[in-house]
């Protein structure tokens, strides 16, 4: 097989089980969801470590190195804020302490 | 690359893919952004095993920054402020696979008659969107971040100055294939940055976290578009599943809001929003004080509260489920109606709500509830205004119109809490404000919340 029609067969697969895999979400999950896929797209971080670790270029140096320091902030900030979120949506299961106080 | 590394690659892309299944239920989800998480963690530090990598200790170095500026802002971050910090995530991975993009071609250039023609039109397409990407969650971070205004901005001829720059960047794209050179590939980033301005700026303040969701999809198709150029599959997967189910859920949040894709992004070039006057309106409403209100509440059988954004503005949860406990030790029936976009984006107001350990049977969704409104005695809004306005129903032509609402009109009595007869994020008149049903409680939410609950405990 041609090598570039595997690379859009991973592509096309890729597509169908995203969207598979979402498909059921609840409105109440919206906001996470959101959060946690932005997150998993922080993985550029890879990408840019890869063209830095290989340039021998000073300018693209540069440039690689900034982006390695905006895709953390997106893949560390974007998994640690949206497991803060997730934390409250567990802490509910408990029942809830107050109810009957006062009146 | 070694077979190992390839393996441990595939078994990255397959967490990244059960940990969307697991963000997409509540039980399952924490669970699942953890492995994502890990996953994304393994593949990162993968190069530095099997590669001989130049740079390391300031590569390391800036890993460490962008982490610590991540977990410093996720830390930070107002449970409120949710939506413009997930837009600012957004914005800066796709100015990162922007940046990426534009070393490769560097690299690329010296040799580009050995590149394939594929491979160069991905990298412009990762250009182009990444910067698209960046300069249009800026621009949303600010509107919501109210930097600037967030009512539609148009300027007469931005249509004309829209449709050239994107005919201007796919020129430009094409010549990054034919002519590769950096000076042309930062000239689209350029563009692109444009591009992403002109995209935003018309759109509206309460349709901004359907762009939030669309620019989301569109990094994620940068990330993948950039995985092909680097032969990475971990990159290829990841960005590829994020478009696709980012693009998906844009479509579920445009039909919960009754809108169209097309309408939200170019709904205001029609002129379509102009109805909102974003002034404070002079017309004779009805308003009484703690007190009366804590009777209306005290005696109803039925109570319904319609949260929205203003409530958690406030950082009053806490105080209107005391209230809510009080009322139900007293055997009214009180249930919370969720609008689902309710606060700034779809789902935002169940982690508001949440954060104040609302109990979630007490949680109710639009269309399981919005039949109990004609039984209800009384609906009691805190800080929610578009969601319960019929102009939705009745005002063709209002931004909000089509979007489907909490029917609160229905109810025999209805309390706003607001402080001040400003109009809702949507920009427009509350026709409900001047209904005679209606009972208008001012002052901040908190306070009156307070004033409230005592009233009511000491009935």
């Amino acid at each position: 097989m041609d090598e570039a029609v595997v690379w859009l067969t991973i592509f096309i697969l890729s597509v169908f089980v995203g969207i598979e895999v979402i498909s059921k979400v609840s409105s109440t999950l919206h906001t996470p969801l959101m959060s946690g896929a932005n997150a998993i797209h922080g993985i550029i971080l890879l990408g840019a470590v890869l063209v830095t670790g290989s340039t021998d270029n000073d300018v693209a140096l540069v440039v690689g190195l900034v982006a390695i320091v905006l895709a953390a902030v997106n893949m560390v900030g974007g998994f640690v804020v949206t497991d803060r979120m997730l934390q409250m949506f567990v802490r509910k299961k408990k029942p809830a302490p107050t109810s009957g106080e006062g009146a | 690359m070694p077979t190992w590394v390839q393996l441990v690659n595939l078994l990255c892309a397959i967490c990244f893919v059960l940990a969307l299944k697991g963000l997409s239920g509540p039980r399952t989800a924490r669970a699942g952004n953890l492995l994502g998480a890990a996953a994304a963690v393994v593949a990162v530090v993968l190069p530095f095993i099997y590669l001989d990598l130049e740079h390391v200790p300031l590569i390391v170095a800036a890993i460490a920054v962008g982490s610590v500026g991540g977990v410093i802002g996720a830390q930070k971050v107002q449970m409120t402020q949710m939506p413009q910090m997930v837009a600012l995530f957004n914005g800066v991975g796709g100015g990162a696979a922007a940046l990426v993009a534009l070393v490769e071609l560097h690299e690329m250039v010296p040799h580009a008659d050995a590149v394939n023609w594929f491979v160069l039109a991905a990298t412009a397409f990762t250009i182009a969107v990444g910067a698209v990407s960046f300069a249009g969650s800026i621009v949303t971070f600010a509107k919501l971040q109210e930097l600037m205004t967030s009512r539609p901005v148009i300027f007469p001829g931005l249509p004309i100055v829209f449709g050239a720059s994107g005919i201007a960047a796919i020129v430009l794209g094409v010549l990054t294939v034919t002519q590769p050179a950096v000076w042309i590939g930062i000239a689209l980033a350029l563009l692109g940055l444009l591009v992403g301005v002109l995209l935003v700026l018309p759109v509206g303040g309460a349709d901004v976290p359907i762009v939030i969701s669309l620019l989301n999809a569109f990094t994620g198709l940068t990330v993948a578009a950039g995985g092909y150029v680097l032969s990475n599959v971990v990159l290829l997967v990841a960005g590829t599943l994020v478009g696709a189910s980012g693009t998906y859920l844009t479509l579920l949040m445009a039909k919960a809001m009754g809108r169209s894709v097309a309408n939200i992004l170019f709904g205001a070039l029609k002129g379509g929003s102009t109805l909102g006057a974003g002034e404070a309106s002079d017309r004779p409403v009805r308003s009484a004080g703690p007190e009366d209100v804590a009777i209306l509440l005290g005696y109803a059988e039925r109570v319904i509260i319609v949260p929205g954004y203003g409530l958690a503005v406030a950082q009053a949860q806490h105080t209107l489920r005391e209230l809510v406990d009080v009322l139900s030790a007293r055997g009214t029936q009180v249930d919370y109606a969720i609008h689902p976009v309710a606060g700034r984006m779809p789902g935002h107001m169940n982690v508001l709500l949440a954060e104040a350990q609302v109990p979630y049977e007490q949680l109710v969704e639009m269309d399981d509830i919005n039949g109990d409104f004609k039984h209800t005695d009384v609906v009691l809004v805190v800080g929610a205004n578009d969601v319960v306005n019929p102009a939705a129903k009745t005002t063709p032509g209002a931004p909000i119109y089509g979007m489907p609402i909490l029917d609160a009109d229905e109810a025999k009595q209805i309390v706003f809490m607001k402080r001040s007869m400003r109009p809702g994020f949507a920009g427009i008149e509350n026709e409900l404000l001047f209904d005679p049903k209606t009972t208008l409680l001012f002052g901040d939410a908190k306070d009156s919340l307070g004033k409230l609950l005592n009233a009511v405990k000491a009935l």
